[in-house]
């Protein structure tokens, strides 16, 4: 049976497309067969962000109409042969993506993969509603930032109360802080919220803090997931995130200014 | 004070009331969504009544409904006008 995992913050820009990248990529690497889905039905680039956009022949949208196969649709990724990444529609209108539709796609999914990895769109409309709807597991993307904040603890809100789990009244879906675009020396000065400042209010279990990083955007210029950047903050930050997700223990890094010093300094690790 | 405390000092308060503004709102945002969506109407509809027998106006009446684990609570507070006969 496969985890479902739903990478999702309510405010956009936040960086929930590079996370799903980076993750699913992480586990895959990991040696667990992952599929990342883009529910951003409309505005799809997860296939921009994975380097697979000219690779793209159908979609999500054509699976659930019937007009293709699962098989069809999902693309291989170039760079790891365990992951494989099913990409949005982008020309149809959103009310194509059906409850129906993302269960039967998530059943099949389940049966062929260890992680599914739902890269929700912004808002709490449709896509964002069925994106975490299945989900066994939340990655809630934060920025140190007020409105992203209060988003993230609108969606924490909604997942207790809107998921299929809530429904159902299971076990509630584990919910996981990755603060992202997190600049230590900011918050050093005073002129940022600081993690522990985002934990009084969200509380929740961290997984990772990913600091503001060029490597970020030149990794999305290139189409290849930062994770594959070993030599990079937010890569290696990644890299933990996957690594304690999967139960292995690693310090958290990249929140104090004086230890990211070090690290830089002594070529990470 | 030099301008550069100035500097200091401002720049360390604008996390801190980021926070504080925060805390607020997400107490407040929290505390509205857990409320039945029915609660409003109730209070519009308990209000006219009251105001048939007492002349108060809307802001001397709070509702709120309290959820603990087995049992809820629904508070009802008016605050009567010194004179109160219509």
């Amino acid at each position: 049976m496969a985890r479902i995992i739903v990478v999702t913050s309510g405010k956009g820009g936040v960086g929930k497309t590079t996370t799903s990248a980076a993750i699913s990529m992480g586990l895959a690497k990991k040696g667990h067969k992952t599929v990342v889905i883009d529910f951003d039905v409309g505005l799809r680039n997860l296939d921009l962000i994975m380097g697979c956009e000219r690779r793209v022949v159908y979609d999500i949208i054509n699976v659930i109409n019937g007009e293709a196969t699962l098989n069809q649709a999902l693309i291989k990724d170039k760079n790891c042969n365990l992951l494989s990444i099913l990409p949005a529609s982008q020309t149809r209108n959103k009310d194509a993506l059906t409850l129906e539709g993302v269960e039967k796609i998530l059943e099949e999914l389940s049966k062929d993969f260890k992680y599914i990895v739902c890269d929700s769109p912004a808002g709490i409309e449709t896509g964002a509603h069925l994106a975490m709807y299945f989900a066994d597991d939340a990655f809630v993307v934060t920025n140190p930032e007020v409105s992203s904040v209060r988003d993230s603890d609108r969606m924490l809100g909604l997942l207790s109360s809107k998921s299929r789990r809530a429904e159902r009244g299971e076990e509630p879906i584990k919910e996981y802080l990755l603060l992202s675009r997190y600049s230590p020396t900011r918050v050093k000065s005073g002129e940022m919220l600081s993690l522990d400042d985002v934990q009084d209010i969200l509380s929740l279990h961290l997984l990772g803090v990913i600091p503001e990083s060029k490597s970020v955007l030149t990794s999305s210029n290139a189409g290849t997931p930062v994770i594959l950047d070993e030599k990079s903050d937010a890569g290696q930050a990644y890299s933990d995130i996957v690594a304690r997700y999967l139960g292995e223990t690693r310090p958290h890094r990249f929140i104090d200014e004086k230890s990211g010093f070090f690290r830089k300094l002594f070529g990470g690790k | 004070m030099s301008l550069l405390d100035y500097f200091r000092s401002s720049k360390a308060s604008s996390a801190s009331l980021a926070k504080e503004r925060l805390q607020i709102l997400v107490a407040y945002e929290r505390s509205s969504d857990s409320q039945p969506a029915y609660l409003p109407e109730l209070q519009k509809e308990l209000l006219a009544v009251i105001q048939r027998y007492v002349n108060i106006n809307k802001d001397a009446m709070t509702i709120n409904l309290e959820q603990t684990d087995n049992q809820e609570t629904l508070e009802l507070n008016i605050v009567l006008p010194d004179a109160h006969r219509v």
